[in-house]
């Protein structure tokens, strides 16, 4: 399966990766990923050694799940320094690949009919790739097609899924001649290509904008080999710092669970603590970024709120329809789509706010 | 030919995002029959793909040849994974689907068939025919393996050419026997409920 999304997505390589060269990434970004990479390497050897010496206060159960989630973390990491590497194309296909498989869990995991099965072929081998490319063509692309060297396909890649997938979607489903739940079966399908693809394509998307700070000042190394990467990785360590800071504060002081039905984990003390200190952790970070200080705290509480928020309606997801996590919905397979849940909302928000405020918008 | 087995049996596990759980059960090279219930034309090559490498070249898909026999390319597919074509249509007294596999897999192979004779539409699981139950009564020595295929009717269901990536589990349960003096349709019972059961494991 990665494979077809790979091969679909190698097309455009040719296409844009004229205008790339091996440069110099912007010297801010050394520093954040510097100082992520030794705290990653703290948390690994503390999680190695609370295995080792086990701590009887400690649930041996949390340790693992601690450790689970490090070793995500280095995935990402692996994710990132690939991208880095490989340039703009590479970040790209990989979001898709990642999209292509949250889609997957997501679809496995909410009951359709046989008369879904061609309109789920068209939502997994079209719409897929056809957002993920849009969003790898660049400018450039437009210009070399169209002629307009003042715009890009953003006005194609925000509305081809709520718009116009979103129609096709019932259209394809009536004409298989099956009526029943019909209204629930067009949902699912839209909701799963709508938080799975569109939403999360609006990560990679970052890396399409001119970034401009608030006074006008270009920002960012706009010839280097993947301009904006600062911005796609602070955004993520962002979203992931406000997934754990709010386990942390709903752990140590949380007693008002928010909606016990649907996850008994999260307090309104997780997400009141939680959102405060991504905020200051992500203020303090606004040297890697295009924001002031102010600014990155207010793009930071936006960003953290959104995440808790997109984790709480996975969770509701997940309790219809009875599963623990999607990890454990086939077994053997780590849910992705239980790490990426807070992200697939955080991002249209973030991307949107840095479009319109700290952009040159053609 | 060894190219269209890895490629296909590569490309099946991709598509089908299978798992493999081994329940009650593990790997060997001691001759069973694995019996399945099938909903997808993937079935048998996603089990076979499943099954570790060493075992592959030893467990035979069984299939019908009118249906395998028809054109190249099943042709083809048929020889490539060493299946087991069995002639539903010319059955006389010696020459019974039930004796045909029995002959043809000697004392080394091990077989996949699909008791429910064809391809069933949805969740449910078919009635077994009797073909299982014969094989248990001439060859007691066999292990007959019940596997539940999971999610695989919705990745390629009946009558649909293109696949649609999801995420199936492929469950293998404990060896079953024919008991002394179990009547026919007590044993096709048995066997279904084994197979059942597992979906709830």
């Amino acid at each position: 399966m990665m494979d077809a999304a790979f091969s679909h997505a190698v097309v455009w390589l040719s296409l844009m990766q004229n205008d790339q060269q091996p440069d110099v990434i912007h010297t801010q970004i050394y520093w954040l990923l510097g100082v992520v990479l030794g705290l990653l390497v703290i948390a690994y050897v503390t999680g190695r050694l609370m295995k080792r010496y086990p701590d009887h206060s400690l649930n041996p159960a949390m340790i693992e799940q601690f450790n689970h989630r490090i070793r995500v973390w280095w995935l990402m990491g692996a994710i990132f320094v690939a991208g880095f590497l490989m340039g703009r194309a590479t970040t790209i296909i990989l979001f898709g690949c990642i999209s292509f498989w949250a889609l997957r869990e997501f679809i496995t995991m909410t009951p359709t009919r046989r008369g879904d099965h061609r309109t789920l072929f068209w939502v997994f081998f079209f719409f897929t790739p056809l957002q993920y490319a849009l969003i790898s063509f660049s400018r450039d692309t437009y210009a070399q097609w169209f002629g307009d060297s003042s715009r890009d396909f953003y006005g194609v890649y925000s509305i081809v899924i709520p718009v116009y997938a979103l129609l096709f979607i019932p259209m394809r489903i009536a004409f298989s001649d099956d009526p029943k739940r019909f209204l629930e079966r067009s949902a699912k399908i839209q909701s799963g290509l709508f938080i799975c693809v569109y939403c999360l394509s609006y990560a990679p998307a970052l890396l399409n904008l001119s970034l401009r700070t608030s006074a006008g000042e270009p920002w960012g190394d706009l010839d280097s080999h993947l301009p904006n990467a600062g911005l796609l990785f602070y955004f993520i360590l962002i979203v992931q710092l406000g997934d754990v800071l709010q386990y942390l504060w709903s752990r140590l002081a949380g007693r008002r669970v928010i909606a016990p039905k649907i996850n008994a984990s999260r307090t309104w003390e997780g997400l009141l603590g939680g959102v405060t200190s991504t905020t200051v952790v992500g203020a303090l970070l606004w040297w890697a970024t295009p924001f002031q200080f102010w600014q990155a705290a207010c793009m930071s509480m936006v960003v953290a709120t959104m995440g808790f928020g997109g984790s709480m309606v996975m969770s509701a997801i997940k309790r219809d329809r009875g599963v623990a996590d999607y990890g454990t919905l086939v077994q053997g397979h780590h849910g992705v789509l239980d790490r990426i849940d807070s992200l697939c909302f955080a991002a249209p928000v973030f991307y949107h706010l840095t479009r319109y405020f700290f952009s040159q918008v053609y | 030919m060894a190219v269209t087995v890895s490629l296909l049996a590569g490309l099946a596990k991709l598509l089908s995002g299978s798992t493999v759980r081994w329940i009650d059960c593990q790997p060997d090279t001691c001759q069973r029959i694995y019996f399945a219930n099938h909903t997808s034309h993937l079935d048998a090559l996603v089990l076979w793909a499943s099954l570790p490498r060493e075992l592959q070249p030893l467990t035979r898909p069984v299939a019908a040849k009118d249906y395998w026999d028809r054109g190249p390319i099943r042709r083809h597919l048929a020889k490539s994974f060493n299946v087991m074509l069995i002639d539903r249509t010319k059955v006389k007294v010696h020459q019974s689907p039930v004796e045909m596999m029995i002959r043809e897999m000697s004392d080394r192979y091990s077989l996949i068939v699909f008791p429910e004779g064809g391809r069933s539409s949805g969740e449910e699981v078919g009635e077994f025919k009797s073909g299982l139950y014969y094989l248990g009564k001439k060859r007691p020595d066999l292990e007959l393996v019940p596997v539940y295929m999971e999610n695989l009717n919705r990745v390629l269901p009946r009558g649909e050419v293109l696949p649609v990536p999801l995420l199936s589990c492929i469950s293998i349960g404990a060896p079953i026997w024919l008991e002394a003096g179990e009547s026919k349709s007590d044993f096709l019972l048995r066997a279904r409920d084994a197979v059942c059961r597992l979906r709830e494991l």
